[in-house]
């Protein structure tokens, strides 16, 4: 099991072929009280880069792009009910969605936790 | 214009208090500090929040008859406006749009204005270009800070007994620690409150004697926003412009009497003629029924598809605990209890119309 960072600060676990997609405490942090979280469907799919979400704070709505390629297998309920849910635990219980990796060769492009330490920094 | 932007007498008072500063119409200024714009909205209207908006522009008018001129470029009645009373207004166009909104107050010898910090720049040279033989004074050595909730007069009037004699709308001149302020029992926030003008050099003290009270906390931009919309109140830029009039943003009550029988202002022709015929859209309350805020830009359609307006200020209301919005519709589509569509990122979401304010006003009269 493996975390990988984004340059859009989501992390993504991989285990084997499927792996957990969220956003990092220093994006919830930056995006400040978290109010709704508009999450595509299972089943839907998509290419790194491509637009597969939007997080709306009080201050403004922030999308979310694919880090990778793959297809959606849950999106977490949790956000629906609880969006501050991603300002308290962004980086466990709410996660994003769980996804199926297309092309699990693109995971060399992220970083790992040091390199996100450091681009944040 | 210098790309830099400015700073106010209390930008080092906002770092030290853990101010998150952005760029607003060329002014550095805080939209939250560390408790969040979701806390220091609550904090409002639960007890009093702190605003610096010095940004603002301050002026004032001097010289003979200045409010009988100055009802040349606004719709508002100035002449009879009492000494300590202080007034709603906009600059109108010749089309009957609105260039600005501003308070204008009585201060005795003389005029005090405030104006959008964004149309400093327009609003000076268009009152010195047509205001004859008055002197225009563009004040840039005073802040102004705004303390706002229902435990602002007990903030305020610890340091100046005066506060708690003025109502809202009044205004007046009294010492805080010392120093000469100019007090006035008005705000943006729908909360009752203060403005308070503070020589720059006794800003901070001042603001920090203020903060100093357990129930004031600072606030920022972002919570200032969310406390105006919740209250209803127009947004200059977004939800006022120069191509809405004030009868189609739902201002009648801000243009007396006297006024409208008169005219004698910018545009009088089209603002008379829809005050007595009403305005073809009005700018409503939109309360979206699902959980996604509609933001400014967001397309408004009837239940048959058909566009009919877009959202110009919408958000999240932290009292209201749900998305609210306001935006321009066809008058026909405008009455409350109306159902809408609207359009967020490409899906109908479905909305309500209701009245233009989502919070009871606690104003002081």
């Amino acid at each position: 099991m493996t975390t990988y960072y984004s340059e859009e600060h989501e992390w993504i676990i991989v285990e084997g072929d499927t792996a957990t997609i969220g956003i990092t405490a220093h994006a919830a942090e930056q995006l400040g009280d978290i109010v709704f979280v508009d999450q595509k469907e299972e089943g839907d799919e998509f290419e790194s880069g491509d637009e597969i979400g939007v997080i709306e704070s009080v201050k403004a709505a922030s999308e979310i792009f694919a880090p990778v390629d793959g297809e959606i297998i849950a999106a977490n309920e949790l956000l629906q009910s609880n969006p501050a849910a991603l300002n308290e635990n962004p980086e466990a219980d709410a996660w994003i969605y769980k996804v199926k990796l297309s092309d699990p060769a693109q995971l060399e492009g992220l970083m790992d936790l040091a390199g996100y330490k450091t681009f944040i920094a | 214009m210098s790309d830099t932007p400015k700073r106010t007498a209390l930008y080092d008072l906002h770092c030290a208090l853990g101010g998150k500063m952005v760029d607003f119409a060329g002014w550095e200024m805080p939209v939250q500090y560390p408790m969040g714009i979701m806390g220091e909205h609550q904090h409002c209207r639960n007890k009093a929040a702190l605003f610096d908006v010095s940004h603002m522009g301050q002026v004032l008018l001097h010289g003979p008859n200045a409010a009988e001129k100055l009802e040349a470029l606004v719709p508002a009645a100035l002449s009879t406006l009492p000494e300590g009373k202080a007034r709603y207004t906009f600059f109108t166009n010749e089309t009957g749009g609105i260039m600005d909104d501003l308070i204008v107050s009585n201060a005795g010898d003389h005029l005090f204005l405030v104006v959008n910090a964004s149309m400093r720049a327009q609003d000076i040279p268009h009152m010195k270009a047509h205001l004859k033989d008055i002197e225009v004074t563009e004040i840039f050595d005073r802040c102004l800070i705004a303390v706002q909730g229902p435990s602002a007069q007990d903030v305020v009037a610890g340091h100046c007994p005066q506060a708690t004699e003025l109502n809202f709308m009044q205004t007046c001149e009294a010492l805080i620690d010392h120093t000469l302020c100019r007090i006035s029992r008005l705000g943006y926030t729908g909360e009752d409150g203060y403005e308070i003008s503070i020589p720059e050099a006794d800003a901070e003290r001042i603001t920090r004697l203020m903060l100093d009270h357990p129930d004031c906390a600072p606030a920022g931009l972002g919570a200032r926003d969310s406390l105006r919309l919740e209250a209803g109140l127009c947004l200059y830029g977004n939800d006022i412009t120069p191509d809405t009039s004030p009868i189609e943003a739902g201002l009648n009550w801000a243009i007396q009497k006297s006024r409208r029988e008169e005219g004698g202002f910018p545009g009088a022709a089209r603002i008379i003629a829809e005050l007595e015929h009403g305005a073809a859209r009005k700018l409503v309350g939109i309360m979206p029924q699902g959980r996604a805020p509609a933001r400014a830009g967001v397309e408004i359609h009837d239940l048959h598809g058909n566009a009919i307006g877009e959202i110009t200020s919408g958000g999240f209301g932290p009292t209201v605990q749900g998305p609210v919005a306001m935006g321009y519709v066809k008058a026909h589509h405008s009455a409350p209890g109306q159902e809408l569509h609207l359009i967020i990122r490409g899906k109908p979401q479905p909305a309500t119309v209701c009245a233009l304010q989502f919070v009871p006003q606690n104003y002081k009269r």
